[in-house]
């Protein structure tokens, strides 16, 4: 339940961040923020009560006591994913701030809409 | 002032609207019938101990593939932005230098990143990890590197090389399963062996490190592109 909570905190933290700030490395850290809480949001949808991480690694272990591991799954490739696009969006942020001198939004004007 | 309150108010009615919908799927409630089916059956049809690696490689095997192209193309995308942004490259001044323990530290440690990456990567399919954690880990031993010495480079041919075998062996992997009688792509065509040994799951392994390889080359591409926009002079490359 706690992260259940925890999670919807993360995505309006980086909500949050994504609509207000102005900087565009602030922006940033708000859409990874949005990525941690939906990965979090994930992960604990596929969790079942007392089950256990889902990998036959010794004898007597039941399918029955483990979690879904589907979410796991989609999670793992998406953190890798994000990550990269994290560096894309950097990538942009060092040109912006080349050919603007500023990281501010307000004042790069052909963001403006 | 304005403007904070609506949108506090807009961010109050998306979570209220989260939380409603997440009321009808409590915390800790069964697996779906996709992850049951998954469970009962993974261990027998693919010879994985790791579900969720028999789950990433085998039956969403196809997926994966499209998400190392996306890895590929953000690695591609972050170069070809770079490259470009050449001309207007500004004269950069030097860092500072990092001190001695940085330095020895990590010329000891990094041998060791290399090693616990590879680990990860090889025990993909018996233990929690594989490919694209354990090339994570690699990568960022060389960002280590590149923080302890500001003057290095790594050479990118060697890189491009690298990251075009490992995509290769992934495809061609999935393109011998269509000549098979089975005729699926990806399909797992080695023995399955014994659970639990290292040689086991067939093609799963090899893919996990192909992976790996592609991950951990594209990681440390980006870096060297990153930080040549620091240290570099005259250009990215």
């Amino acid at each position: 339940m706690i992260y259940y909570v925890g999670s919807f905190l993360l995505i309006a933290l980086g909500l949050y961040a994504v609509i207000i700030k102005k900087n565009l490395i602030k922006i940033l850290i708000g859409l990874d923020l949005i990525a941690s809480g939906v990965n979090l949001l994930i992960i604990s949808i596929g969790y079942v009560k007392g089950g256990t991480a889902p990998i036959f690694s010794r004898a007597g272990l039941k399918a029955s006591m483990m979690v879904d591991p589907i979410p796991q799954a989609l999670t793992l490739t998406a953190i890798v994913i994000d990550a990269s696009e994290m560096a894309l969006a950097v990538a942009f942020v060092v040109l912006l701030y080349k050919y603007y001198g500023t990281l501010d939004i307000k004042k790069i004007r052909s963001l403006k809409w | 002032m304005v403007r904070k309150v609506v949108y506090s108010i807009f961010l109050a009615i998306i979570v209220l609207a989260l939380a409603m919908f997440f009321a009808a799927y409590p915390f800790g409630k069964n697996k779906m019938t996709v992850g049951e089916y998954y469970l009962n059956h993974g261990v027998a049809q693919t010879g994985a101990a790791n579900i969720v690696t028999s789950v990433v490689l085998d039956y969403r095997g196809f997926d994966t593939l499209g998400e190392v192209s996306v890895l590929f193309a953000a690695a591609a995308g972050v170069a070809i932005l770079f490259f470009l942004a050449g001309g207007t490259k500004r004269e950069q001044e030097d860092l500072t230098k990092p001190n001695f323990v940085v330095r020895v530290g990590s010329r000891i440690i990094f041998p060791f990143i290399l090693l616990f990456g590879s680990y990860i990567f090889i025990h993909g399919h018996l233990t929690p990890g594989g490919g694209f954690q354990g090339g994570s880990i690699i990568a960022s031993g060389f960002l280590l590197l590149y923080l302890s010495y500001p003057g290095t480079r790594t050479n990118r041919d060697g890189l491009s090389i690298i990251e075009g075998l490992a995509g290769l062996t992934f495809v061609v992997l999935g393109l011998i399963g269509l000549f098979l009688p089975q005729y699926s792509f990806l399909y797992n065509f080695l023995p399955k062996g014994i659970l639990n040994t290292i040689v086991s799951a067939g093609i799963l392994p090899i893919i996990y490190i192909a992976i790996g390889f592609k991950v951990a080359s594209e990681f440390a591409g980006i870096v060297d592109d990153m930080m040549c926009q620091v240290i570099c002079r005259g250009g990215g490359k």
